[in-house]
C-alpha cells in the first residue's frame, strides 16, 4: 500500500531523527517481526493522534481564551449538549474500532507461536525452507542455547543464519525470565516446567544484544548475550567453532551450570546429551526425579493412590557433592519409577492392560 | 417559580418545602450496619470464589500422588454436612425465638447451634489428622494444597463463627435482646448461613467431583 | 543445652543481630537521621506536652476529618520515603556503566526498587486517595460522620502499621528483592529464603484490612447517609467516583488477600500453590495479582477524576458539562476495569485469541475516559477561568495525562506491548499516569480542600513554584525513559555497558531533581503558609465560591459539620443555596448524637503489628501471644456498648453563634 507508506514514512521521519542520535533498535530493527511491530506502533500514534492533538490543542486554547481576565464570552448555565455528547462518544468510538480491528489482525499474524510465512516485506518463506530450531533455558543468570539439529549448545552468545526462520522454543530452570532480543522480534516470557515459542528472522548480519526483561533475581544486570547475524558460511563457520573448541553437555554438566551464578562468560558445548532439553523442559535432568510429563499423564489416569503420596526423592549426598551443590539447598521431587521415559525401560510383551 | 413575594426568608423553617435547605428535627442516617456486614461477606465471599478458582485450576495435579477419589470418606463428608445444615437450621429457630423477644430460647438454639458447629470442627480435624497421618499433606502435591486450603479456610470461618457466637450468647445473657444485639444476632445469622452456602459448593465441587474423577 | 537452643528459637526466630544493616554506610546513616529526627520529634512533643491532645484529639479520634488528615500525614511521610528510593535508583542508574559499579550494588538496588513501588502504590497513592474521600465525602453528602466511625480509626491505624512494618524493613532485616508484586518462583521460599518477602507480605495483608474495611465503610456512608433530597443523580461528581472506588476495592482487595496468603503458605508450611515442582502454577499468582492489580489502578486515578471534575467545575465558575455522561463514563470505567488484567502479561503466551480479547478491552476504556476529558473541556468552554493553583494542576494533568493515556493504548496491542513489554517506556507509561492523573489530582485536591480543613489557604507562590517544578520535572524525567524504552532498555537493570545509554538516565536524574524541587516547594508552602495564615485566612468557609456541600461550612467545620442536616433540591447543591438566598438558620438548635473517641484502634493495629513482625521473623512465641491477646481485645471490645455521646444544645448554639459573628466581622 504505497499511500501508507508514505504517511508512515512521513510520521516516522520525525520519530526517527528524534531518535537517530541513539540507536532506538526498537523504532530501526533488523527482524521482520520487529519490524512489523515496529510499524504497529506508528499507525496506532497516527490513529490515536486523530484525538490526541484536538484534545492538547482545545486543552490549552481554552484555557488561555477562557480566563478570567480575557472577559470572553461567559455561559455559566450551559452544561449538556446532546449534539456533542454523541460527538465525543462516537468519534472515539470509531478509532477504537478501527484499532480494535488493527489489533485482531495483527494479534494473530504476529502470534509468536505462529510459524512465519514471510521473511520480509514482500519476501515469502522460500519454499522447502527448514527453520532453525533454537532451544533456549533461562537459568540463574545465563542463556542456554541448544541446537538440536547441529547437535551444539552454548551459553549466553548464539548465531543464527540471515533470512532463514528460526524456531525459538524456551522454557527456564528455576523462576519466570524473558527472551527478548529488540533487533529480531518482541519477547516471550521463559518458564520453569513451560514450553513457550517464538518465531522470527532476521534479516540483517550484525551483532545484537539479547537479554532477559523479566526481573529474575540477583544476576539479572548481567543476564545478557549477544545475537550474531551471519551469512549461511558465517554460521557453518560458527557451528563449528563451537564442535572444535566446546566440551560435552551432559546431564551432569548442565546439574553443575544449572547452580546460581553471575556475569558467566560465553560457553562452547560440542555435543549435547540425548534427550537433554526434553529433560530440562520435564524438569528430570536428576536421574531419580518423575518427568513431569509423566507426572501429567499419571495424574490425567487419577494418581498413583496413597502410595504414591510417600514418592518423594532427592538427591544423594554423594551426587551433590560431585556435582558441587552441597552449598546449594536440597530440592525434593516426585521420585522416578521405571516408566516409558526412563531409558532403562523395556517394555515387555506381557504388559499389555496395566496403567503405569 | 421564584416566590418572592414571601414574607418567610427563602431556605428558613417557615419557607415552604420546596425552597427549605434544612431539616429543623432530628435527622438520624438510616443504620447501615447490615448492608455493612453484607458487603463484608461478599468480600468474603470473593476470597473463596478466588480459592474456588485456585482449586479449579491446580486440583486436578496430584504429582503422582493419591487423588480425591483415594482420600474422602464420602460417608464423614455426609454426615458433616448434616451437622453444618442443621446448625443453619437451628439458628434459623434462634433468630425465631430473637423475633420473639425470648431471651432463654435463643440462647438454647445458639447453644445448640454452636454444638453442631463444634461436632462439624471436631470431624474436619479428625479427617485432616487421618489425610496427614496417610501421607496425604497439604505439602505433597497442588491437589491437596488446594483442598486444605479451601475446606480448612472455610473451618477457620466456622471456627471464629462459633467464637463470635459464644461471646454472643454471653452478650445476650448479660444485656438481654437489646438492639444492638440483634443486629448483631442478624449479621451472625448472615455469617453462618453463607458459611453454610460456601459448603454446598465444597461438597459438590470438591468432594462429590473429586470421587467422581 | 538442647533444650535451650530450643527456647531462644522459640523466642527470636530467625532474629539475630545479623539483621541490622552494619555494613552498609547509606542506611546507618539514614538509621541515624532516623532516631535523631524521632528523638526531636519526640522530645518536642514532650516539652511541649501535647502528648494528651495529641492522644485524646487525634490517636483515638473517630471523627472522619481527622481521620482524613491524618491519613494525608501519612501519604505524605511516605512519599518522601518512596522518592528518596526513587533518587536512589536514577542516581544509580545514571552512573553505573562499564566499570563504574554505582554505588548500590545488586543486593540493595533489588529491595530498592522493589519498595519504591510497594510504598508509592500502598502507602502514598492509596493513603491520599483514602484520606481525601475521608474528609470530603461525608460533608458533601450532608452527613456528620462515616457509616461506621470506629472502623474508619481502625482502617487508619492498619495502613500505619502496614507502613511502620515495611519501614522496620529498613533497619530490621531486609526488603523484598522480587519487584513490587512478588512473582513467584522467585518470591517463593526457594528463590527469596530471607525475611524481605515476609515484610512484603505481612505489610500488605494487614493494610489490605485496613482498606478494605474503609472501602465497606465508604460505601454504606454513600448509600445510606446521604442528606435528605439527594438522589444519586444529585450527588457531587468527587462523592460519584468515591462510591465506585470503593466498589472497586470491595470487590478487588480479598483476591490480593487471599494471593498472598497463599504465597505465605508457599512460605511458611511447603504447600505447593505457585512452586515449579509438585503441581504448582506459577501463572496462577501472575493472574490473581493483576485480576487485583489493574482495578487498583482504577481505585487510584477514579478519584483524581473526581477531583478534576469539582476544580474544574469551580474555577470556571460554571456547572460541570455533562454530569450524566461523567456518571456513566466512571460506571463503565469501573466495570470495565475488570475485563482488562491480561493485558499486564500478553507476554506469557496466552495465545492470539485471548491476547486480542484483552487488548480491544482495554482500548475501549480509553472512550469513557476520553469522554470525562472532553467534558472538562466544554466546562471551561465559555467559563470564566481563574488560574488558582487547583486550576493549574488540573490543566497540567489534562495535558500529562492524556499522553499517558496514548501510551498504554498502545501497549494494549499485544504486538507492540512484545517489545515493550517490560521495557523502560512500560515504565514511563505508567508514571505517566500516576503522577500525571494521581499525584497531580492529589496536589489540586490539597490545594483546594486545604483552606477547608485547617481555616487558611496555601500560599499561592510557593503552590505556583511546586507545581511547575512537578510538571516540567515530570517530563525532563520521564522524557527520556520513554526514549530508552525505544533503545530497547528493559527495567530493573543496575548496571549497563552501552555507554549511548548513559546521556538519556543523566537528563532523567536531573528531572527528579527538577522534581525534588517540587516536593521541597511543597513542604515550604505548608511552612509559609502555617507562617502566614493570618493573610490566608478563610473567614467565609467558601473561599473559592465553591458549589458543593463542604463550602456550606465552616472552615473547619465543627465536630458535628451541620448543625441541622442539609435538605437537598438539585445537584450543586450549595450553589443552588446561594443562587437562591439561603440564610443560615440562628436558633432551634438541638442536641447532636456523635460517636466516642476510642483507643481501640490505634491498640488492635499496634498488636497487629507485633504479630507480623513475629510472623515476619520466625518468632512463633510472640506471634501467637500476640494473636491470642488480638483476639481477646477484639472480643473486650466488642463489650464496650457506650460508644455514642450527645453535644448538648447550648454547645452547638455557642458554635455556630461564634460562626455567625465571624461572617459578620468579614462579609
Amino acid at each position: 500500500m504505497p499511500s501508507s507508506k508514505i504517511l508512515r514514512g512521513l510520521l516516522a521521519l520525525p520519530v526517527l531523527a528524534l531518535l537517530s542520535g541513539c540507536n532506538a533498535v526498537v523504532m530501526s530493527p533488523s527482524g521482520d517481526i520487529a519490524a512489523q511491530q515496529r510499524d504497529l506502533i506508528i499507525w496506532s500514534v497516527i490513529l490515536m493522534l486523530i484525538v490526541i492533538i484536538p484534545v492538547i490543542v482545545m486543552t490549552f486554547l481554552f484555557a488561555w481564551k477562557y480566563r478570567a481576565s480575557a472577559n470572553a464570552k461567559y455561559d455559566p448555565e450551559w452544561h449538556h449538549s446532546t449534539m456533542l455528547e454523541l460527538l465525543i462518544w462516537t468519534i472515539p468510538l470509531l478509532i477504537i474500532i478501527a484499532l480494535g480491528a488493527l489489533t485482531w489482525v495483527s494479534t494473530h499474524q504476529l502470534d509468536p507461536y505462529r510459524p512465519l510465512d514471510r521473511i520480509g516485506a514482500g519476501r515469502d518463506v522460500p519454499a522447502e525452507t527448514q527453520p532453525l530450531v533454537v532451544e533456549v533455558v533461562a537459568l540463574d543468570w545465563k542463556w542456554l542455547f541448544l541446537y538440536p539439529e547441529q547437535g551444539i549448545a552454548s551459553v549466553n552468545e548464539m548465531a543464527a543464519p540471515v533470512d532463514r526462520p528460526i524456531q525459538f522454543k524456551l522454557t527456564a530452570s528455576t523462576v519466570m525470565n524473558s527472551f527478548f532480543i529488540p533487533a529480531l522480534a518482541g519477547q516471550i516470557y521463559a518458564m520453569p516446567g513451560m514450553e513457550t515459542k517464538l518465531h522470527a528472522v532476521i534479516n540483517k548480519p550484525g551483532e545484537f544484544e539479547g537479554f532477559s526483561a523479566n526481573y529474575s533475581g540477583a544476576g539479572f544486570s548481567w543476564m545478557r548475550f549477544k545475537f550474531h547475524g551471519v551469512t549461511n558460511e558465517g554460521f557453518d563457520d560458527w557451528v563449528k567453532k563451537v564442535k572444535t573448541n566446546g566440551t560435552a553437555l551432559n546431564r551432569d554438566a548442565y546439574l553443575k551450570l544449572e547452580k546460581p551464578s553471575e556475569r558467566e562468560p560465553v560457553r562452547h558445548y560440542a555435543t549435547v546429551a540425548n534427550g537433554l532439553y526434553d529433560a530440562i523442559l520435564n524438569r528430570c535432568v536428576e536421574a531419580n526425579r518423575m518427568c513431569m510429563k509423566d507426572v501429567m499423564a499419571i495424574d490425567a489416569q487419577g494418581g498413583l493412590g496413597i502410595p504414591g503420596a510417600f514418592n518423594v526423592a532427592s538427591l544423594d549426598e554423594a551426587t551433590r557433592k560431585r556435582l558441587g551443590l552441597q552449598d546449594q539447598p536440597v530440592r525434593t521431587y516426585v521420585g522416578a519409577m521405571c516408566g516409558p521415559s526412563d531409558p532403562a525401560f523395556a517394555a515387555p510383551a506381557t504388559l499389555t492392560n496395566q496403567t503405569l | 417559580m421564584s416566590n418572592t413575594t414571601a414574607l418567610t426568608h427563602p431556605g428558613d423553617v417557615d419557607a415552604p418545602d420546596n425552597l427549605r435547605f434544612y431539616v429543623p428535627e432530628k435527622h438520624h442516617p438510616q443504620n447501615g450496619t447490615l448492608l455493612g456486614f453484607w458487603l463484608y461477606l461478599m468480600s468474603d465471599c470473593l476470597i473463596f470464589a478466588a480459592l474456588f478458582a485456585v482449586y479449579g485450576v491446580i486440583g486436578r495435579n496430584y504429582a503422582a500422588g493419591p487423588s480425591g477419589a483415594d482420600l474422602f470418606d464420602l460417608k464423614l463428608v455426609a454426615i458433616n454436612t448434616a451437622f453444618l445444615l442443621f446448625s443453619s437450621i437451628t439458628y434459623g429457630f434462634a433468630m425465631l425465638e430473637m423475633n420473639k423477644n425470648r431471651v432463654n430460647t435463643t440462647l438454647l438454639w445458639l447453644g445448640i447451634t454452636g454444638l453442631f458447629g463444634l461436632a462439624f470442627l471436631g470431624l474436619e480435624m479428625y479427617e485432616f489428622y487421618h489425610l496427614i497421618h496417610e501421607g496425604a499433606t497439604p505439602q505433597r502435591s497442588g491437589f491437596l494444597s488446594a483442598f486444605f486450603i479451601l475446606v480448612g479456610t472455610h473451618g477457620l470461618h466456622v471456627t471464629f463463627g462459633v467464637i463470635w457466637l459464644v461471646t454472643l450468647m454471653v452478650q445476650v445473657k448479660q444485656r438481654g435482646l437489646i438492639g444492638e444485639n440483634k443486629r448483631r444476632l442478624m449479621c451472625l445469622s448472615m455469617f453462618w448461613h453463607f458459611l453454610d452456602v460456601v459448603w454446598i459448593g465444597v461438597f459438590t465441587f470438591v468432594y462429590l467431583m473429586g470421587v467422581l474423577a | 543445652m538442647f533444650e535451650n537452643l530450643d527456647l531462644t528459637k522459640l523466642i527470636f526466630g530467625r532474629l539475630s543481630w545479623e539483621a541490622i544493616p552494619y555494613h552498609e554506610p547509606i542506611l546507618l546513616v539514614t538509621f541515624a537521621a532516623v532516631v535523631l529526627g524521632g528523638l526531636v520529634l519526640v522530645g518536642a512533643l514532650t516539652y511541649f506536652r501535647v502528648w494528651g491532645h495529641l492522644w485524646r484529639e487525634w490517636f483515638t479520634s473517630i471523627d472522619h476529618k481527622k481521620i482524613g488528615i491524618m491519613y494525608m500525614i501519612l501519604g505524605i511521610i511516605m512519599l518522601l520515603r518512596g522518592f528518596a528510593d526513587a533518587l536512589m535508583m536514577r542516581a544509580q542508574q545514571a552512573m553505573a556503566f562499564g566499570d563504574n559499579a554505582g554505588f548500590l550494588p545488586p543486593h540493595h538496588y533489588d529491595q530498592v526498587f522493589t519498595a519504591h513501588g510497594v510504598i508509592m502504590i500502598f502507602f502514598v497513592a492509596m493513603p491520599l486517595v483514602t484520606g481525601l474521600m475521608n474528609y470530603i465525602v461525608p460533608l458533601q453528602i450532608g452527613a456528620r460522620d462515616v457509616a461506621f466511625p470506629f472502623l474508619n480509626n481502625f482502617s487508619f491505624w492498619m495502613t500505619t502499621s502496614g507502613a511502620v512494618l515495611v519501614m522496620a524493613s529498613l533497619f530490621v532485616g531486609e526488603f523484598a528483592k522480587t519487584g513490587w508484586l512478588a512473582y513467584p518462583p522467585l518470591s517463593g521460599i526457594l528463590h527469596s529464603p530471607d525475611v524481605g518477602v515476609d515484610y512484603y507480605i505481612w505489610s500488605l495483608q494487614i493494610a489490605g484490612v485496613g482498606t478494605l474495611l474503609s472501602g465497606i465503610n465508604l460505601l454504606v456512608t454513600i448509600v445510606k447517609m446521604r442528606a435528605p433530597g439527594m438522589g444519586l443523580m444529585k450527588m457531587p461528581i468527587f462523592t460519584w467516583t468515591s462510591l465506585c472506588t470503593n466498589v472497586l476495592i470491595v470487590a478487588a482487595f480479598p483476591i490480593l488477600t487471599a494471593v498472598l496468603a497463599l504465597l505465605s503458605l508457599d512460605r511458611y508450611i511447603g504447600t505447593n500453590f505457585f512452586t515449579n515442582d509438585f503441581g504448582g502454577n506459577a501463572m496462577m499468582y501472575v493472574n490473581l495479582i493483576w485480576i487485583w492489580g489493574h482495578p487498583e489502578v482504577y481505585i487510584l486515578i477514579l478519584p483524581a477524576f473526581g477531583v478534576f471534575s469539582e476544580i474544574v467545575s469551580t474555577f470556571s465558575s460554571k456547572r460541570l458539562f455533562g454530569y450524566a455522561s461523567m456518571v456513566y463514563a466512571t460506571i463503565v470505567i469501573t466495570v470495565l476495569s475488570y475485563l482488562v488484567w491480561l493485558h499486564h502479561f500478553f507476554t506469557m503466551g496466552s495465545g492470539a485469541s485471548v491476547n486480542s480479547f484483552f487488548g480491544i478491552t482495554t482500548m475501549i476504556i480509553s472512550i469513557p475516559t476520553g469522554a470525562k476529558i472532553f467534558n472538562w473541556l466544554f466546562t471551561m468552554y465559555r467559563g470564566r477561568i481563574r488560574f488558582e493553583v487547583p486550576m493549574l494542576w488540573t490543566v497540567g494533568f489534562m495535558f500529562t495525562f492524556v499522553i499517558g493515556g496514548m501510551t498504554g493504548v498502545m501497549l494494549a496491542i499485544p504486538p507492540a506491548d512484545f517489545v515493550l513489554h517490560n521495557s523502560l517506556f512500560l515504565i514511563a507509561h505508567f508514571h505517566n499516569v500516576i503522577i500525571g492523573g494521581v499525584l497531580f489530582g492529589m496536589m489540586a485536591g490539597i490545594n483546594y480542600w486545604f483552606p477547608k480543613a485547617f481555616g487558611y489557604k496555601l500560599d499561592a507562590f510557593w503552590g505556583k513554584c511546586s507545581f511547575w517544578f512537578w510538571q516540567i520535572g515530570f517530563w525532563v524525567a520521564f522524557g527520556p525513559v520513554y526514549i530508552l524504552g525505544f533503545m530497547g532498555v528493559t527495567r530493573r537493570v543496575s548496571h549497563f555497558e552501552d555507554p549511548s545509554l548513559q546521556i538519556w538516565f543523566q537528563i532523567a536524574a536531573f528531572g527528579a531533581v527538577l522534581i525534588a524541587l517540587g516536593i521541597a516547594s511543597f513542604l515550604i508552602q505548608l511552612v509559609v503558609s502555617f507562617m502566614r495564615r493570618d493573610q490566608l485566612r478563610d473567614h467565609t468557609g467558601d473561599p473559592w465560591n465553591g458549589r458543593t456541600l463542604e463550602w456550606s461550612t465552616s472552615s473547619p467545620p465543627p465536630s458535628y459539620n451541620f448543625a441541622f442536616t442539609p435538605q437537598i433540591h438539585d445537584g450543586d447543591a450549595w450553589y443552588q443555596m446561594k443562587q437562591r438566598g439561603y440564610e443560615r438558620p440562628l436558633k432551634g438548635f438541638l442536641p447532636i448524637h456523635m460517636p466516642k473517641n476510642t483507643s481501640a484502634g490505634i491498640i488492635i493495629a499496634g498488636i497487629s503489628t507485633v504479630l507480623g513482625f513475629g510472623l515476619i521473623w520466625h518468632m512463633w512465641a510472640l506471634a501467637v501471644v500476640a494473636f491470642i491477646v488480638l483476639i481477646g481485645v477484639s472480643i473486650g471490645h466488642t463489650f464496650n456498648y457506650k460508644r455514642d455521646f450527645y453535644i448538648p444544645a447550648d454547645e452547638v448554639t455557642r458554635v455556630e453563634g461564634e460562626r455567625t459573628s465571624l461572617l459578620a466581622k468579614h462579609v
